[in-house]
């Protein structure tokens, strides 16, 4: 599949999946790889978290826009912003003419006890937000970083529970509106990541089929994060691979490399037998990012992550999406 | 300074907070069986165990009662699945002045929402659970797994804060709009209640109100119940295990949770660093010191042979090493005097017992 086609299909991609599991790394790389594809990419960012300044080197995400990949020539760009539901609740009212009592309901804390008397009010205040920002169309694709995987489901969730539990007003109006968003493939799809490990991946399993069963939302590829290269000359002895290829060791080296070797061996055997478990149970394409062997991502880090996530889009089968 | 051994030993609550998926759980469970090994009888609560190390700890479905692990130990160990609905319900029926009452509230819509979505709920249901297992169970030891969380004090705060909402001003004002003693005080509800009307509709007002008309007498309950539980959570028997992972943006989370906590006047007790790489020997190896730079020299002068691949795998794990120590660094001064224990990533995964003993012997090491 062409990587362009990949990213034109919704104009928003939520980025999900068990915390760990490089969930800011992977959303980041998709938009630079977007970006390099010729998509104006908006980073919408809900948790406030720091990671992907680090990365990009720039100062914090804030409410603002910030440029985190400046347009050029192999460039259409990435924006990021914040997304916080306080801000979300202040633009609510405000869009309303309720600006002036927005103060009011800040400053007595009553937005909080409303927050806590709705679950979920958070919740469908940036999900609508965001429905709003893809309406207005600033941006060719907007990625969100939604919340860890358990989250994640409730977060989307808020919606149909929402149009349930408030049956009239302007709330209810906002999570019919979002309920359009999230069932419209054309608009919007969730990409889960996951580690090639048997927890993340059961958790994996268990979000897919929930977002498509209770929140009807299309589903992406899968996105892996770290996965080991195949090392085929681990399968040889370190002694009898030095002399094949007539080096020699150091002494206690081969015993170094063989308990070496065999750690990264048994890794990898954990690793093909969750991707091809998560193969048989789950039927959605994967995309493999490979392990980076650094835990500082920086900006070649995911220049690197993005040319994987591109080749892993170009290895799907066309239409091979949802 | 004391070793996670002495936390196992002498400790009657151990708290393990930390970001989500860097193996709270895990932990949790390893110190409940670490604890049970010593002849005490120990109850780990669970918040979300993966499907495998909840089936290993005898968890299947919810479990809102600790449950017996078959195991062949000097004590007893049990475990229990967090189910904070039913937990709610039971605080409920135990402060209600009677069934009717304890029945308004339970079958009340905005009750529903309250005990089941709530953000906060977990955490205070946790810390409730914590303190009806510590304080009325015939435990030695309670160990808490803490929802995933980037603030520590979610889980300090949680009994406060649904205290405070029970007995917010503005909502004594709603529940009592037609009483009206001052009149000045009516006419503000009345805006308040409209503003709000405005922005969630006048259906959820109205059965927030209701909620709070049926829970009127048993505020007072809550609130001692919230401060006793609060008193636990800070004292010296409480022990906190502060669990992390040494990638960089969890080693940021856990340096601001040891903050927060030690704004609390908090102690962490140990820090527990899981999914270390292991360098397998490689300081000491014949010797000399392998490091990355040259096992990746080594890799790139022999690649395309099967040794160059062994160099490249080896230079693969002390890179992510060297990064890991890194990281740590500042975060392990941070909790100074704490223990930091180091726990490798292992070649199998940890979700049974067996595997939870083998962590335990790493975990149980003395101090370094």
């Amino acid at each position: 599949m062409k990587p362009a086609d990949f990213f034109g299909e919704s104009g928003l991609i939520i980025v999900a999946g068990k915390g760990g599991v490089g969930k800011t790394a992977v959303t980041s790389a998709m938009a630079v790889a977007a970006s390099l594809e010729g998509l104006r990419t908006l980073v919408v960012e809900i948790e406030g978290k720091d990671a992907m300044a680090s990365m990009f080197d720039t100062g914090s995400l804030d409410y603002a826009e910030l440029e985190l990949v400046r347009t050029a020539e192999a460039h259409a760009g990435v924006r990021a912003r914040t997304l916080t539901p306080d801000d979300a609740l202040l633009d609510y009212l405000a869009d309303r003419g309720l600006k002036r009592i927005s103060n009011r309901l800040v400053s007595s804390g009553l937005l909080d006890i409303i927050a806590t008397a709705v679950p979920g009010i958070r919740d469908i205040l940036v999900l609508g937000k965001v429905k709003q920002i893809e309406r207005a169309g600033g941006q060719d694709l907007i990625i969100l970083d939604a919340p860890a995987a358990g989250h994640a489901i409730s977060f989307l969730r808020s919606a149909s529970g929402l149009a349930d539990a408030v049956r009239a007003g302007p709330i209810n109006t906002q999570a019919h509106d979002v309920l359009e968003l999230l069932a419209d493939p054309a608009r919007c799809r969730v990409v889960l990541v996951t580690l090639p490990e048997e927890t993340p991946v059961n958790e994996l399993i268990e979000t897919a089929y929930s977002l498509e069963d209770d929140v009807g939302v299309a589903l992406g590829p899968v996105v892996v994060n770290g996965v080991l290269p195949e090392l085929s000359g681990l399968a040889v002895d370190p002694e009898e691979a030095a002399r094949a290829a007539d080096t020699h060791l150091l002494e206690g080296e081969a015993d170094l490399l063989r308990r070496s070797s065999e750690f990264r061996s048994a890794r990898r055997s954990i690793q093909d037998t969750q991707l091809q478990r998560m193969a048989e149970e789950l039927p959605l394409p994967q995309i493999h990012l490979p392990h980076l062997f650094t835990s500082t991502l920086g900006r070649n880090e995911l220049e690197s992550l993005a040319g994987s996530v591109l080749d892993g889009i170009s290895a799907l089968e066309a239409g091979g999406g949802a | 300074m004391s070793s996670l051994a002495t936390v196992v030993t002498n400790a009657e609550v151990v708290i393990c907070c930390g970001s989500g998926g860097v193996g709270k759980t895990t932990t949790a469970a390893v110190l409940a069986l670490e604890a049970a090994r010593r002849g005490r009888r120990s109850v780990v609560v669970t918040i979300d165990p993966a499907r495998r190390l909840a089936d290993a700890l005898g968890l299947e479905g919810l479990t809102n009662e600790p449950r017996a692990i078959e195991a062949d130990l000097d004590g007893d160990m049990y475990a229990l699945m967090l189910d904070t609905k039913s937990t709610f319900d039971g605080l409920v029926r135990r402060y209600s002045s009677d069934p009717d009452q304890a029945e308004r509230i339970l079958t009340n819509r905005f009750y529903d929402n309250i005990s089941s979505a709530l953000s906060g709920t977990q955490e205070y249901m946790a810390s409730e659970k914590l303190y009806e297992l510590a304080r009325e169970g015939d435990w030695d030891l309670v160990v808490v797994d803490t929802p995933p969380t980037r603030h520590a004090l979610d889980f300090l705060d949680a009994p406060q804060r649904l205290a405070t909402f029970l007995d917010h001003r503005l909502y004594r004002i709603l529940m009592t709009p037609t009483r009206g003693i001052v009149k000045a005080v009516n006419v503000a509800a009345q805006t308040v209640v409209r503003s709000l009307s405005k922005v969630v509709g006048g259906e959820v007002v109205a059965d927030a109100i209701a909620f709070f008309q049926a829970f009127e007498g048993m505020e007072g309950g809550f609130k001692e119940r919230a401060a006793a539980v609060d008193e636990l959570l800070r004292s010296d028997e409480t022990a906190f295990v502060l669990v992390a992972s040494p990638k960089a943006d969890t080693v940021a989370e856990a340096g601001y949770f040891a903050e927060q906590l030690d704004q609390q006047g908090i102690d962490v007790r140990a820090l527990v660093v899981n999914r270390m790489q292991p360098t397998f020997g490689a300081e000491t190896a014949g010797g000399e010191v392998t490091t990355a730079a040259t096992a990746r020299a080594r890799a790139t002068t022999l690649e395309g042979t099967a040794i160059g691949e062994h160099y490249r795998a080896l230079a693969d794990a002390l890179q992510v090493a060297e990064g890991d120590e890194v990281h740590l660094a500042g975060l392990a001064g941070q909790v100074d005097p704490a223990p930091v224990v180091r726990v490798p990533v292992q070649p199998f995964e940890v979700n049974d017992l067996e595997g939870l003993a083998a962590i335990g012997a790493l975990l149980m090491v003395e101090d370094d």
